[in-house]
């Protein structure tokens, strides 16, 4: 099974890697953009014995800087 | 006094962190690999290096910071064996939870190289012990990822408590505080972004790097 890690950047915490899109997103000419955040997928193939809880193990001690980042994990 | 430089893949300022430790101290570093597992008896001081361990993969710092020879830094430093982190080995402090807070893209996006001023702060540790409180120094920075976070608490606690080593006297990389370096609680753990080992003399155009050596050589002694 496949299991999806996203991280996102804590609110507050500043972008300006997504502030940078949303400029060439503005160059583009698309309308109405208001803000950007650039965030982390990491896919991770497992087999069906990974527990939820080994994979907020591996979201807590590597995967996301709880720092700095969100973290949410969709089983697959 | 007895040294030692981490080598991680990718680190780029080993050597320079060894040449500038041998000039202080007259005696070689021990170099110690990333997969080493216990550091050598009788160490003064370790030092994590700049560059870009395994590759800035998932963050800067982030996979050596769980390295198999970190786990024997940290409980070094836990015992109060002096850790120095510059630039590359501030963010791996950072991630191996050994400092607060983390270092984050630079806020113009861009790598950032050249002197900047700095302001030395009121940290007591041994790292700071050759400059006074309040001096400004000249210390050259390279890196893309140098933009200290930490959240608003954490950073008036470091305040509060002159955890602040040295602080950024001009716009360098959007830090936050304009904080360039931190120590820990018991002052034996400084990460920094400029780079005291390129401040060795008037070969590289100044030498308050080389006093930050200097004066853990003698507070050490």
């Amino acid at each position: 099974m496949k299991s999806r890690i996203f991280v996102t950047l804590k609110p507050g915490v500043l972008d300006p890697q997504g502030k940078a899109i949303h400029h060439a997103l503005d160059g583009l000419g698309f309308a109405g953009v208001e803000s950007v955040r650039q965030g982390k997928l990491i896919e991770i193939e497992h087999d069906a014995a990974v527990t939820d809880e080994q994979l907020d193990g591996m979201c807590r001690r590597l995967l996301a800087n709880t720092v700095i980042e969100n973290y949410r994990i969709e089983r697959g | 006094m007895r040294t030692a430089v981490i080598v991680f893949p990718g680190s780029n300022c080993d050597r320079d962190l060894a040449v500038a430790l041998r000039d202080v101290t007259g005696t070689a570093p021990a170099m110690l690999w990333h997969r080493d597992t216990a550091l050598p008896d009788g160490l003064d001081l370790v030092a994590v290096p700049g560059g870009f361990s395994y590759g800035d993969y998932l963050r800067s710092g982030a996979m050596a910071a769980r390295s198999p020879i970190m786990r024997a830094v940290a409980e070094a430093a836990d015992r109060g064996l002096p850790v120095l982190g510059v630039c590359n080995g501030f963010q791996v402090l950072t991630e191996a939870g050994l400092l607060p807070g983390a270092l984050m893209r630079n806020a113009g996006l861009t790598y950032v190289c050249r002197s900047v001023r700095l302001g030395v702060g009121e940290a007591r540790s041994p790292f700071t012990a050759g400059y006074r409180a309040g001096e400004e120094v000249t210390i050259p920075v390279g890196h893309m990822d140098g933009s200290y976070f930490a959240d608003a608490d954490t950073l008036d606690r470091l305040e509060g408590d002159g955890r602040v080593a040295f602080r950024y006297l001009e716009p360098v990389n959007g830090a936050a505080r304009r904080i360039a370096g931190v120590v820990n609680e018991r002052g034996n753990v400084l990460g920094m972004m400029p780079h005291p080992e390129r401040a060795m003399g008037p070969e590289h155009g100044g030498g308050d790097g080389r006093r930050l050596f200097e004066g853990l050589l003698e507070a050490v002694n």
